[in-house]
C-alpha cells in the first residue's frame, strides 16, 4: 500500500467519524446553547427521524425525500414535546434532563410494544468505489457532505435570518429580549422543534446504513453527548471544532484497536478535556477572543 | 458517654424528616415488622423481599449524591456494575472459604470507590456541575455496558472468571460467614434477608447522622449555593469527591449483594434501562430525603414487579409516565410530599390542643 492510499483511507475514516459526531450531536448543541438543557430523548428523536423515513420510503418515497419527512415528523414531535413538558421545567435544567429521559424510556418501549423489535431497513444507496485494494462506500462521502452542509446551513440561519438574530438575542439575555418585544417563548419552541428535526434528520440519513430497532438512538448518545459537552454551547465554534477533534481521536483508535476502543478513546479524551477545558472548547475559544 | 449522646442526637435535625417520639416509635414498630416478617411468609417471597431491600442501597447512594448533594450521576449503575463483576471474579477466583466472601465483599466496594475516586476527581477538579455532570456519568456506564457486552470470547477471563460477554457471569458463590463448625450460607431466603436488613438498618441509620452532622451541612450548602459555600472557605471540590464517592460504595454494596442475591451478573444491569429504574425511585419518593427514598423505592419496585406479571412490557411505559409526571406534579417526590403533609397535620393538631 502506497502513501497515497493510506493517507486517503485515514482521511475517509476521519470524515465518516467527524460526520457521525457532528450529526449526531448539532440538534442536541442547538437546543443545549440556546436553553441549557439537555435532552436526553435525543436518541429518541433520531430513532424517530429513521423509522419514518424507513416507512415513508418503503411506501414508495424517493430517499431524500423520505429523509426529509424524518426530520419533519420529528421536529413535529419535538415541537409537541416542548408544549407539554420541557416548556414547564425551563427554569430547572437537571429535572428536564430526568423528565426527558421518562420519555426516552416510553418511546423506547412504546416503539418496541407499537413497531415490533426491528424493522425492515433502507439498502444503502450509490454503491462503493475503489482505491488502492480498498473498497469504499460512497453513501459515506455523501454524509460527510451533508455534515458540512447542516454545519453551512445552520449558520445561516442562526447568521442572516430574522428569527436567528432573535434566537441569538434570546440566548444571550432573555429578559432584555422578551422586554424588546421577542416572544422568547416562541423562539424556545422553535429552537426546540430545530434541534429535534436536526436529529431526525440524523436517524434519516443514517437510517440506510444501519438496523432498525427500538434502542438504536443508544449507539448516537453517546457519540453526541461527548461531542456537545466537549464543544460546549456554540454550535459553530464548540460542536464543528470538537466533532473534527474526536473524530481524529475515533477514526485513529478504531483503526487501531476496533470499534470498541474508538469509543472509549472518546470517553478519555472527554473526561481529560473537560479537566483542561471545563467551558469546552467553544468557551475556550470566546474567552480567548475577548 | 457523653460523646456517644451527641452522636445520637444527630440520628435528627434539619436535613432529614421525622423526629421526636412518634416517629422513632413508627420505625421501630417498622423494624420489627421486617424482623418478624420472615415468621409469615414463604422463602421465596422473604428471598423477594430482600432483592427488593438490595435496591434501596443504591436508591440511597443516589438519594446522597443527587437529593442532598444537588450533582445527578448516571454513574451509580457503572459502580453497582463495577462491585458487581468485581465481587464475582474474586469469589470465583478465591472461593468462599475462611469468610473470602465478605473481605469480597469489602474489595469489591473498595474497587467502585476507588474507581469513583478516579472519575470524581477529573469532573469535580474539572468543576463540571450541573447537566454535565450528569452526561459524563451516563457516558461512563453506557461504555461500561458495552465494553462488558463484548468480553463474550475466551480470552477475556481474570483468572478462573470467564466475563462471557453479554450473558455475564454466573455461578459464584453466594456470601458465606464463617461460624463455629459450620459455615453460614446465605442463600436468596431468610439468611440472607436477615443480614441485608441489617445492613439496611446501620446503613440508614449512619446516613441520617451522616447529614445532620457538619459535613451534611456542608453538603447541602453546596447544593444551594456552590458560590456561597465557597466564600464560606470550604472546599466544595473535596466536599462532593468525597459525598460522590461514599454514593459510589453504597451503589457498589448494591451491586454485590444483587450479584450474591441472584449469583449472576449480566452487562444489562449497566445499560440505559438499569440506570434509569433508581432514578425514577428516588424522584418518585423524594430525592432529597432518606426516609422517603427507602419508601419509595420499596413502593415503586413493589409496584413495577406486580405490573411485570400482568403486563410486563407496558410496566416500563408505566415508569416512564410516572417519572414525567412526577418532576411535572409533584417535582420533590410524591412520599416526601405526603410525609410533609403528614408532619404538617401532625403539629396543627398539637397547636389545637393547647
Amino acid at each position: 500500500m502506497d502513501i497515497a492510499t493510506l493517507l486517503f483511507s485515514a482521511l475517509y475514516q476521519f470524515g465518516d467519524a467527524f460526520a457521525f459526531l457532528v450529526l449526531s450531536a448539532c440538534g442536541l448543541a442547538v437546543i443545549f446553547g440556546m436553553m441549557g438543557v439537555i435532552n436526553l430523548a435525543h436518541g429518541e428523536f433520531i430513532m424517530c427521524g429513521a423509522y419514518v423515513t424507513a416507512s415513508t420510503a418503503h411506501a414508495g418515497l424517493p430517499l431524500p425525500l423520505a429523509i426529509a419527512a424524518g426530520a419533519v415528523v420529528s421536529a413535529l414531535v419535538g415541537a409537541l414535546v416542548e408544549l407539554v413538558v420541557v416548556r414547564h421545567l425551563y427554569d430547572r435544567p437537571l429535572d428536564t434532563i430526568v423528565a426527558t429521559w421518562g420519555l426516552s424510556l416510553i418511546a423506547t418501549q412504546g416503539t418496541l410494544i407499537a413497531v415490533g423489535s426491528t424493522m425492515a431497513g433502507v439498502g444503502t444507496p450509490f454503491g462503493s468505489f475503489q482505491v488502492g485494494h480498498y473498497s469504499y462506500s460512497i453513501y459515506r462521502l455523501v454524509l460527510f457532505g451533508a455534515a458540512l452542509g447542516v454545519l453551512a446551513g445552520l449558520y445561516m440561519l442562526f447568521n442572516w435570518t430574522r428569527f436567528g438574530v432573535l434566537a441569538r438575542a434570546t440566548i444571550q439575555v432573555p429578559h432584555m429580549a422578551a422586554a424588546l418585544g421577542v416572544d422568547t417563548r416562541l423562539i424556545y419552541s422553535l429552537t426546540f422543534a430545530c434541534g429535534a428535526g436536526l436529529a431526525g434528520l440524523a436517524g434519516g440519513l443514517y437510517a440506510p446504513t444501519m438496523t432498525l430497532v427500538p434502542t438504536m438512538g443508544a449507539t448516537f448518545i453517546m457519540e453526541a453527548f461527548v461531542t456537545v459537552v466537549i464543544g460546549g454551547a456554540d454550535v459553530f465554534l464548540g460542536t464543528a471544532p470538537a466533532g473534527a477533534v474526536l473524530a481524529v481521536v475515533k477514526s485513529a483508535m478504531t483503526s487501531w484497536q476496533g470499534q470498541l476502543f474508538g469509543q472509549i478513546g472518546l470517553l478519555v479524551a472527554v473526561i481529560i478535556v473537560v479537566r483542561v477545558l471545563p467551558k469546552g472548547i467553544s468557551g475556550f475559544l470566546l474567552r480567548e477572543r475577548t | 458517654m457523653n460523646g456517644l449522646l451527641v452522636f445520637l442526637r444527630r440520628l435528627e435535625g434539619p436535613q432529614t424528616v421525622g423526629h421526636g417520639r412518634a416517629f422513632w416509635i413508627v420505625f421501630a414498630i417498622v423494624l420489627a415488622g421486617a424482623c418478624a416478617y420472615p415468621l409469615v411468609a414463604d422463602g421465596y417471597t422473604v428471598g423477594n423481599t430482600a432483592y427488593f431491600f438490595v435496591w434501596v442501597f443504591i436508591a440511597l447512594s443516589l438519594c446522597l449524591i443527587w437529593g442532598y448533594g444537588g450533582s445527578l450521576s448516571f454513574g451509580q449503575t457503572a459502580f453497582f456494575g463495577i462491585a458487581g463483576y468485581g465481587y464475582g471474579v474474586l469469589t470465583i477466583n478465591f472461593g468462599s472459604a475462611y469468610g473470602f466472601t465478605l473481605i469480597a465483599l469489602l474489595l469489591a466496594i473498595a474497587i467502585a470507590a476507588l474507581f469513583a475516586l478516579l472519575l470524581g476527581y477529573f469532573m469535580f477538579f474539572g468543576r463540571i456541575a450541573g447537566v454535565f455532570l450528569g452526561i459524563v456519568t451516563l457516558a461512563v456506564t453506557l461504555m461500561f455496558e458495552r465494553f462488558m457486552a463484548q468480553t463474550a470470547g475466551p480470552e477475556w477471563h481474570i483468572g478462573a472468571a470467564r466475563l462471557n460477554g453479554f450473558n455475564g457471569m454466573s455461578a459464584m458463590p453466594p456470601i458465606t460467614i464463617p461460624w463455629f463448625g459450620e459455615d453460614i450460607v446465605l442463600f436468596a431466603d431468610i439468611g440472607l434477608y436477615y443480614f441485608v436488613l441489617g445492613l439496611l438498618v446501620v446503613v440508614y441509620l449512619s446516613l441520617r447522622i451522616l447529614m445532620n452532622s457538619a459535613f451534611g451541612n456542608v453538603i447541602v450548602a453546596i447544593r444551594e449555593n456552590p458560590e456561597r459555600a465557597e466564600m464560606l472557605g470550604y472546599d466544595i471540590r473535596k466536599y462532593q469527591l468525597i459525598t460522590f464517592v461514599i454514593g459510589a460504595a453504597l451503589a457498589g454494596l448494591s451491586g454485590v449483594l444483587y450479584t450474591a442475591w441472584g449469583q449472576y451478573i449480566t452487562p444489562s444491569s449497566m445499560g440505559m434501562t438499569a440506570a434509569a429504574l433508581p432514578l425514577i425511585w428516588v424522584a418518585v419518593g423524594g430525592r432529597s430525603d432518606l426516609t422517603s427514598t427507602v419508601i419509595g423505592t420499596l413502593v415503586v419496585l413493589s409496584a413495577f414487579q406486580a405490573l411485570t406479571i400482568y403486563g410486563s412490557q407496558y410496566a416500563l411505559v408505566f415508569m416512564g409516565v410516572l417519572l414525567v409526571l412526577t418532576v411535572l406534579i409533584a417535582p420533590n417526590g410524591l412520599v416526601l410530599a405526603v410525609m410533609n403533609l403528614l408532619s404538617r397535620l401532625a403539629t396543627r393538631g398539637k397547636e389545637g390542643k393547647r
